[in-house]
């Protein structure tokens, strides 16, 4: 593992190589096909990381016989949990798109980093409001801990110890040109 | 992000370009929660970010599409929402305006939409209250929903507006329609023309910077976007034109004159519509007529407005 400095000044240190992605989504596709068996999964990714990640997970357990072709995104901007705190800027709102109907069908939530379990149950209240699915399952390329809600992940690319001040970024060749995940380390009470 | 730097919508004027299109956008992402389409398969039409919420329709003046394009924006964000409709009377001062909304500020609004006879109102009632101020319609003076939602009903289907053209034809003198828009469409960079009887159409608004032409054949060579306002029957026969059917002679549209604009002309009203005087029946109904789509429209942008203001809050 590479360490250097940040560009914000913090120490950033990678966790994850380009290389590994590739092998980590590759053993996680072929998890959500044992778990789905003969049951096609549908695939929804929570903006904006988590929608090219569900596009690659999704082109994995597609090889073969079955084609996914449809893909949901979903934006939390207005089911997060943080409105009645008062103070700091609200989310842009991006608007969600689903193409399919979700009702009675095995639903693979996806998003890059799962940390407080907030984000997630933003998307599971907004996912529900499209219809019931049959089964939501979740996977997550980093789980770094931290949780603050009972929330777990059914498929996890890459468990992370970091600290809880700890900026976890996730970098997809898709929006960001290429694949790693970097971590920058705050000192306590210090800058990034 | 952009926030809004105001915590009231009072005018177009007062929102930078940039603002325009935060709200704008907002409104794409709003559509989203409750527009039916293919893409689309959202059952509950509804989401959870103003619960808690308490927005106040204060209407001094009868309406209803944009009361209830107000309310359903709200009820689609999970506010709570009181509804009052007070029939103005002339004798109405500004001080009993004030105690009202006083009386619903003690009862914790967080955001009233006002509508009011008399231009102004919206300023004074922000310069007294802690709850932010929607414009409503005020007076002659403004109306920058209306204007929001025609800005997004063209961006959507004409994509980037700078350089198009738009001809307002009709009651510009007593319009806030117009008015909101021939501000927001200039920050948009859009071309205005405006089109009407020299009694309704004064030649002082060329100070605005629009284009004023009282032949509306002439006026529509290269429009992209027809705009035809309300004409008040009751209240303008005789005082401004001769006649209704002389009104519709020269200013009413129909086919053979929307062939005069570009193919794709858009057709927008803001509606209620006066069939057979301002718009024939076949354009209104027609291919290129997007006045169901403002309505539509309405209720995003009026989302997007509560979102960025309640963010404030």
């Amino acid at each position: 593992m590479t360490e250097k400095k940040g560009v914000s000044g913090g120490r950033m240190k990678g966790v994850m190589s380009a290389g590994e992605m590739t092998a980590v989504l590759e053993e996680m596709g072929s998890a959500i096909l044992d778990v789905c068996g003969e049951d096609p999964p549908r695939f929804v990714g929570i903006l904006s990381r988590g929608v090219p990640l569900s596009h690659r997970l999704g082109r994995i357990v597609s090889s073969g016989e079955r084609e996914i072709s449809e893909y949901g995104e979903l934006d939390i901007a207005l089911y997060r949990d943080d409105f009645t705190e008062g103070g700091g800027d609200w989310p842009e709102v991006r608007g969600s798109r689903i193409p399919f109907d979700i009702a009675g069908k095995t639903i693979i939530l996806v998003d890059d980093v799962l940390f407080t379990g907030r984000t997630i149950r933003a998307a599971l209240n907004a996912l529900m409001d499209y219809g019931r699915p049959k089964k939501v399952l979740l996977a997550v390329l980093i789980d770094r801990g931290g949780r603050e809600l009972p929330i777990q992940a059914d498929f996890v690319g890459k468990r992370i110890e970091v600290g809880e001040q700890d900026h976890v970024r996730v970098r997809l060749r898709e929006v960001d040109g290429e694949d790693g995940v970097v971590i920058f380390q705050r000192r306590k009470g210090g800058e990034e | 992000m952009i926030r809004l730097r105001s915590r009231h919508l009072l005018t177009i004027e007062e929102l930078t370009h940039d603002e325009i299109l935060e709200i704008l956008d907002t409104a794409r992402g709003m559509k989203e929660v409750f527009a039916s389409r293919e893409e689309n398969t959202r059952a509950v039409k509804k989401v959870p970010v103003l619960q808690g919420r308490t927005v106040v329709i204060l209407f001094f003046e009868p309406s209803t599409r944009t009361r209830q394009s107000f309310e359903l924006a709200a009820k689609r964000l999970s506010a709570d929402v009181v509804t009052l409709n007070i029939a103005a009377s002339s004798r109405e001062k500004g001080e009993t305006i004030i105690d009202t909304v006083r009386t619903l500020e003690a009862m914790a609004s967080d955001i009233i939409v006002v509508r009011h006879r008399s231009s102004g109102v919206p300023r004074l009632l922000s310069k007294t209250v802690r709850s932010s101020i929607v414009n409503a319609g005020d007076g002659c003076h403004a109306h920058p929903t209306q204007a929001l939602l025609d800005f997004f009903t063209m961006r959507e289907h004409l994509g980037e507006l700078k350089g198009r053209k738009v001809v307002i034809v009709g009651d510009i003198l007593h319009s806030r329609v117009a008015r909101s828009n021939i501000h927001g469409l200039q920050k948009l960079g859009v071309k205005v023309t405006l089109v009407g009887p020299p009694s309704l159409v004064p030649r002082e608004f060329s100070r605005l910077g629009v284009e004023i032409e009282y032949d509306f054949d002439r006026a529509l060579a290269g429009a992209d976007v027809v705009m035809m306002l309300r004409i008040q029957k009751e209240r303008m026969m005789g005082a401004f034109f001769p006649s209704i059917g002389e009104y519709h002679r020269f200013y009413g549209l129909n086919r053979q004159r929307l062939a005069l604009a570009k193919p794709d002309c858009l057709v927008m009203h803001p509606g209620p519509i006066n069939r057979g005087v301002e718009i024939d029946s076949d354009v209104a109904d027609g291919p290129q007529s997007v006045i169901c789509e403002q309505v539509t429209n309405g209720v995003a942008v009026r989302m997007a407005i509560l979102y960025l203001l309640a963010s404030r809050l």
